[in-house]
């Protein structure tokens, strides 16, 4: 903390050694990291990864089970859904969809957030009264109701409703920022920053803003999954991705039916939501120990 | 928090400044109210499409019945006149009717909430009987086995998506083991009427045999799932609570007066790593009713995320409308309540 005077470009590696050394006393956050990466390389690498195409129907192969089980074919190692597609490719082919959903909803969220939440701590009482009442406002809602009833009105799909769910989200970024620009606000550098003759600008970018990072990147993992989670719940109510997309939530949905006599198609991409979301809140955790200076042990 | 640094600033009257918290609190009520109420009034609003031609259905309409309906309706008039008349008529619990039943959205609100309060109370106590002893246990036996055994899964439960969890049990409980229901509160053979709503209640005053043994098994697999993420929340909330309260001088002074563990751990420290937790467990009750849509949608619940879920898709918007605004006013209650009861429950602020 000391080590904020310095030239950034003196620290920057120190800073990123020092933060690795935190996280990584965390064992589990560790591994949700490097889950993590390799949840983004298969998002990334999709098309390749995919044995086939994620659409492709084989009609002689409906409902084949998993190739451990009694009539399982290496040809398809995790089985075929009521339609013949394969689960494997459909599954990674879903990886996308929630890594899009995570990025671009915590990055409306956040960006948004930290706008309102700025210009909330820095501006005049009433303003800042009047930004407060509509976040409460907001939050009086339980989230997943109120993304329900906004895709309702958007139409349901899965850009509207990772609009919805970034609105739902957004109260959350705007508090954190507030109670830590107002926290901030009161230090003495600040003040000094201001008496150099600092502009608004300045003051909320440059001096307050850096200072606040810390708990919104951890938010920010936080609410990845919890993104993930809310779009496949969406999906799976039938408001989020239409079939026959194969985002995960919709996949089970369509797999409902099927559920007393084909364990594979519900089990599996189930399965890939937990330990997706498992793993970014193992690292969420693992960030909030190590950039959270009151617990760091010095 | 920012409670308890209000009152330890002025530590010496506390009377007036307890009211003065209760004036503050319930003032920011009001205006969260309204601005509740300016929402879902306006939901019916920006939705696309003529809600007149939606109500009228595949038949249509005639020229001099829409006229009559506008006027019946009130969108004749200017907005704030509409919206004046919709918060008179909220306040005298007129909700407007179901476009599909055509009967009044707050009678079939309240006759379907028990059902919904009845499973949500239900996973509460699930989650608070698990939930609070394991957090216990975690945090007095720190960093060993019983602590990352019960954390991983803790963390296991937070993660989990509770849709593809009720899939679960139904295929391992209901199909393979065949012990529970599927869906609905109760057999078919049963058939009783509702005294207060809630089956467990009314099963016994009916006094037929097996009927409350059914509306049990009913709702075993509904209380878990919906339980699962607050038992969670709470078992990591109790136990950084009781980790930072074990850390406490009164607590060493406890130790060295010879208490037993059991006594010190159940008695002096969990009571006051209490306090965050209560909390907590008054903030689920929003995360119980987005919950409750999920849960209640996959088990055919017959509650109110049921309701609400069925008339989002049969495009029934008054009851979207009205029940969106009622599950937020209650919600609103009970966080107002919390933070009533916070103020009142913590013994530092009772003493100043």
């Amino acid at each position: 903390m000391s080590d904020q005077a310095t030239p950034a470009a003196a620290t920057r590696p120190s800073a990123l050694r020092e933060f690795w050394y935190y996280f990584s006393e965390n064992r589990g956050a560790v591994y949700g990291f490097w889950f993590f990466v390799a949840f983004v390389l298969c998002a990334a690498l999709a098309p390749w990864l995919a044995p086939y195409d994620s659409a492709e129907q084989f009609r002689d192969h409906i409902l084949q089970p998993p190739v451990w089980q009694e009539g399982g074919s290496w040809a398809f190692p995790l089985g075929t859904d009521p339609l013949g597609r394969d689960m494997l490719s459909r599954l990674i082919a879903g990886s996308r969809f929630s890594f899009f959903v995570g990025v671009i909803v915590v990055s409306i969220a956040v960006s948004g957030g930290v706008m309102i939440g700025l210009l909330s701590g820095f501006a005049p009482r009433w303003l800042d009264t009047i930004i407060m009442r509509i976040m409460d406002i907001i939050l009086a809602f339980p989230s997943l109701l109120l993304a329900l009833v906004l895709v309702a009105i958007l139409g349901p799909s899965l850009t509207n409703a990772m609009i919805a769910i970034a609105i739902v989200f957004q109260p959350h970024y705007v508090r954190l920022t507030r109670a830590s620009v107002l926290a901030e606000r009161q230090k003495d550098y600040v003040t000094s920053a201001r008496i150099a003759g600092a502009g608004l600008w300045r003051m909320m970018f440059v001096t307050v803003l850096p200072n606040c990072l810390a708990p919104i990147i951890v938010q920010g993992a936080l609410s990845f999954s919890t993104a993930i989670l809310d779009a496949a719940a969406l999906g799976f109510l039938g408001m989020g991705a239409q079939p026959p997309t194969p985002e995960w939530g919709t996949m089970l949905a369509e797999a409902r039916e099927f559920i007393l006599r084909a364990w594979w198609v519900v089990t599996f991409p189930g399965l890939a939501i937990l330990v997706t979301v498992l793993a970014i809140n193992l690292m969420g955790d693992g960030l909030r120990d190590a950039l959270d200076p009151k617990l760091k042990r010095s | 928090m920012h409670i308890a640094d209000k009152f330890s600033k002025r530590p010496h009257d506390c009377g007036p400044l307890m009211l003065r918290y209760i004036f503050t609190r319930l003032g920011s009520f009001i205006p969260t109210f309204i601005g509740v109420t300016l929402i879902s009034f306006m939901f019916i609003r920006v939705l696309p499409g003529d809600p007149i031609i939606v109500m009228a259905g595949e038949r249509g309409m005639s020229e001099e019945r829409y006229q009559e309906m506008v006027v019946k309706l009130g969108f004749d008039k200017p907005v704030i006149q509409q919206y004046w008349d919709y918060l008179t008529g909220v306040l005298q619990g007129d909700l407007g009717n179901s476009f599909v039943t055509k009967k009044p959205v707050w009678d079939e609100f309240f006759a379907l909430f028990p059902a919904t309060v009845e499973l949500a109370t239900c996973a509460m106590i699930f989650a608070i009987a698990l939930g609070l002893p394991a957090g216990v246990i975690a945090a007095v036996n720190r960093g060993k086995f019983f602590d990352r055994a019960l954390m991983s899964t803790a963390l296991v439960g937070y993660s989990m998506p509770i849709f593809w969890w009720a899939l679960l049990l139904i295929i391992v409980f209901s199909g393979n083991l065949g012990w529970t229901p599927v869906s609905g509160r109760l057999d078919l053979l049963y058939y009783f009427d509702d005294v207060t709503g809630f089956m467990l209640i009314d099963s016994v005053l009916s006094g037929q045999e097996g009927a409350f043994k059914s509306a049990v098994h009913h709702l075993v697999l509904p209380t878990i799932v919906l339980g699962t993420v607050p038992l969670a929340v709470i078992a990591r909330q109790t136990r950084s609570a009781m980790l930072e309260v074990l850390g406490e001088d009164y607590i060493r002074t406890a130790r060295a007066k010879g208490l037993s563990p059991t006594r010190i751990n159940g008695v002096h420290a969990l009571r006051n790593a209490l306090i965050p937790v209560i909390t907590v467990i008054g903030l689920s009750v929003g995360v119980l009713m987005g919950g409750a849509i999920l849960t209640e949608s996959i088990f055919s619940w017959p509650g109110i995320g049921k309701w609400m879920m069925d008339s989002i898709f049969r495009r029934d918007y008054p009851v979207v409308q009205g029940g969106l605004l009622l599950i937020a006013v209650i919600v609103m209650i009970v966080n107002l309540t919390v933070d009533l009861l916070y103020g009142v429950i913590n013994p530092k602020i009772r003493k100043r």
